[in-house]
């Protein structure tokens, strides 16, 4: 959860970059997910001009490739919004009111969790347990962890983020 | 300039996420302000999460703790002359006399809050490398012996024996053996080997160099989840320390033996939590579970004999070497011997880490140290050992792994979530449906599909639609992925649902309505 670049600060493709950054890890023993963090983190998601050098350098076929990349929840397939919402969604929080949370960012940004608003301003998605259970409900913004949010403490936020 | 000060605050995520960065500006600043000379330890967690951010000054009557400290209360503690331990609204007094702390078994959390993390010389100053010292003295079979004899059993969830595990790895002929850390913990209520490795990285190094050579392995990783970066950056520079010193390399402290260890990030998938799918995960592939026989054991990462074990197992390794098997077999209560840490999560007034040795009540964890709910409001429920885990209406159970078989119920990880009365536990039995659907790894058709049409019916008989058989379908349901599914994804998905159903049968009953076919 290294804070991507986001849409606003999107990359253009460059294939020498994506290329040295894929050689940093083609000798690593399974090397592919980090290769992956490492585009990822460049780009703010995998471009899939990315698969066929992923290809080549680890000695797999496309397919192969896509698969990994669409296996795991982090590998985005497009640019996020300018700013990223995550809103936990598992027991600890529920059990804090992270269901009454969520209709509240919901309808605050008239998106649904796993959508950009129009403008490219917010992402908003779910996330199953950021380890802070004990000071529950969690929500991070741009990969900062914020605790105990309350509808309130979560306006604040997004309202500074906004500006 | 007065006399120095320090000051611990935590580096530690849930300080951090109630502003504990900040605070350390604030309470410069204001030492600034009034010439008072401080120097800011950073220091892990006690685990008292509910207190974050917990300062705390050395003072000459020893360490005093000020819990939920703000920027905003910072002029006011110097006002109270907290430098030197004044009373103010929101001091604990001494932090080694804090109940909630004095009262728990320290074993594997010994150090946790105690030291500044990164401090390889804090380390060895409290205990630290004494176990490795003892186990380069002795022969891999004895090392393997002694962790055995301790009762050790995996803290993951699955609670398989960790001497016998090493001592299979220990018994594979092979060029490469491989120690893996699973530090992806993903299980809701659970935080434990994020406060360890945030806390006291050194001792996870240092049982994974134990375990390297107690069955003859040089490497080790560590399958960090991705929600959890400031640990990447902890350990990280831990193994850089632990490297210069000459802990790890190729030859460790001048005994000719080799162990290095590499982090390697998870991307977001719950299912790498389980032993098979991670290794697969790190050899850079799709985390998906591997049938088993072959034991990872034998042939685990890329093909080669493996210790695949949970972050507190390898951590509870160091203070076995350094006190004998027997030390740590006194603690706890019929086969689960040493002890666990608990996570008090959810609706709970107070928050945090117990490590207890096993058989304490779930009662006395709830009540004596979680004092109740937050919302002061009647528990209804509490989930114990994750999204796989029971929820539970009795509280009166001890914890150890015997007692939550015998009850259909899991420990695992030692995660425990606390509901008050809003809960409606139907949502919660759809809910585990719906969480084991988006996290499948899809090898299996009871895991894959099974949990797709729990969920769909469980949103009927939410709507009342043909209800009572509706439930019948999601027993026979249960039944299906609790004995056809490759791994506990969809083998454990039964149990909170079942476990809801059980208890509290009146959340399920919705006015009935007959749909015709």
């Amino acid at each position: 959860m290294l804070k991507d670049r986001t849409h606003l600060e999107k990359a253009e493709w460059d294939e020498q970059e994506a290329l040295q950054v894929i050689a940093q890890f083609a000798s690593l023993k399974g090397g592919l997910m980090e290769a992956l963090h490492g585009l990822q983190h460049a780009f703010g998601y995998i471009p899939t001009e990315s698969y066929e050098l992923l290809a080549d350098a680890f000695n797999l076929s496309r397919a192969e490739v896509y698969g990994v990349k669409s296996f795991y929840h982090d590998f985005r397939s497009e640019p996020a919004g300018h700013h990223v919402i995550q809103i936990c969604q598992a027991e600890s929080c529920q059990a804090m009111g992270s269901r009454r949370l969520t209709s509240h960012v919901q309808n605050m940004l008239g998106i649904k969790l796993g959508e950009t608003t129009h403008d490219g301003h917010f992402t908003l998605e779910a996330v199953y347990c950021l380890g802070n259970c004990a000071v529950s409900p969690n929500v991070t913004l741009d990969g900062r962890l914020h605790a105990r949010m309350s509808e309130q403490a979560i306006d604040n936020l997004l309202k500074k983020a906004a500006l | 300039m007065s006399d120095l000060v320090k000051i611990f605050v935590p580096l530690e995520s849930t300080a951090l996420s109630l502003g504990a960065d900040e605070l350390v500006l604030a309470l410069l600043e204001e030492a600034a302000k009034r010439g008072q000379d401080v120097e800011i330890i950073r220091n892990g967690s006690w685990g008292m999460s509910w207190l974050e951010p917990l300062v705390e000054v050395v003072a000459p009557q020893g360490r005093i703790a000020y819990g939920n400290v703000t920027v905003d209360d910072v002029p006011g503690l110097f006002d109270a002359e907290f430098l030197t331990g004044g009373d103010h609204d929101l001091c604990q007094g001494p932090t080694a006399e804090i109940s909630y702390l004095k009262t728990q078994d320290r074993l594997t959390f010994a150090r946790c809050g105690l030291i500044d993390a990164l401090s390889l010389d804090d380390y060895q100053a409290n205990g630290g490398f004494q176990g490795l010292e003892k186990a380069l003295e002795l022969t891999s079979q004895q090392i393997v012996d002694q962790v055995t004899d301790s009762g050790l059993r995996g803290r993951g969830g699955a609670a398989f024996p960790t001497g016998i595990k090493w001592n299979t790895v220990l018994g594979a002929d092979a060029e490469q053996k491989y120690i893996c850390c699973n530090a992806d913990e993903g299980d809701s209520g659970t935080f434990a080997d994020r406060i360890l490795m945030e806390g006291d990285p050194y001792c996870l190094i240092e049982g994974m160099i134990i375990a390297g050579l107690g069955v003859g392995a040089t490497e080790g990783f560590i399958y960090l989840r991705s929600e959890y970066p400031l640990c990447k950056e902890i350990l990280s520079e831990a193994l850089i320390n632990a490297r210069s010193q000459g802990w790890l390399g190729s030859d460790i402290r001048g005994s000719g033996k080799a162990f290095d260890i590499a982090v390697r990030m998870g991307a977001g998938s719950y299912v790498c939590g389980e032993e098979t799918a991670m290794l697969d995960s790190l050899e850079g592939k799709r985390g998906m579970v591997r049938p088993k026989p072959p034991l990872p054991a034998l042939e685990g990462l890329f093909g080669q004999p493996t210790v695949v074990n949970n972050v507190l197992s390898l951590a509870s390794v160091p203070i076995i070497m350094a006190k004998g098997a027997e030390f740590y077999q006194d603690y706890g209560d019929r086969r689960s011997r040493g002890t666990i840490a608990f996570q008090l999560a959810g609706n709970i007034a107070r928050g945090g880490l117990v490590e207890k040795a096993f058989g304490i009540s779930l009662r006395q964890l709830i009540e004596d140290f979680g004092g109740g709910t937050m919302t002061k409001t009647a528990i209804k429920a509490v989930q114990v050992g994750g999204p796989l885990g029971a929820y539970l209406d009795d509280l009166d159970l001890a914890m150890d792994y015997e007692t939550f078989a015998e009850a259909g119920a899991v420990l695992g990880h030692g995660g425990i979530v606390i509901f008050d009365g809003s809960v409606d536990m139907a949502e919660q039995a759809k809910f585990a449906f719906d969480f084991c659907a988006v996290e499948s790894c899809g090898k299996c058709t009871p895991c894959r599909i099974g949990s797709v049409r729990g969920s769909e019916l469980m949103a009927k008989i939410q709507a009342g639609e043909n209800a009572q058989d509706n439930l019948n379908l999601v027993k026979d349901l249960c039944d299906v992925m609790d004995a056809g599914s490759l791994c506990a994804m969809g083998g454990m998905t039964p149990i909170p649902v079942l476990s809801a159903l059980k208890h509290w049968p009146q959340d399920f009953k919705k006015e009935d309505f007959k749909v015709k076919s």
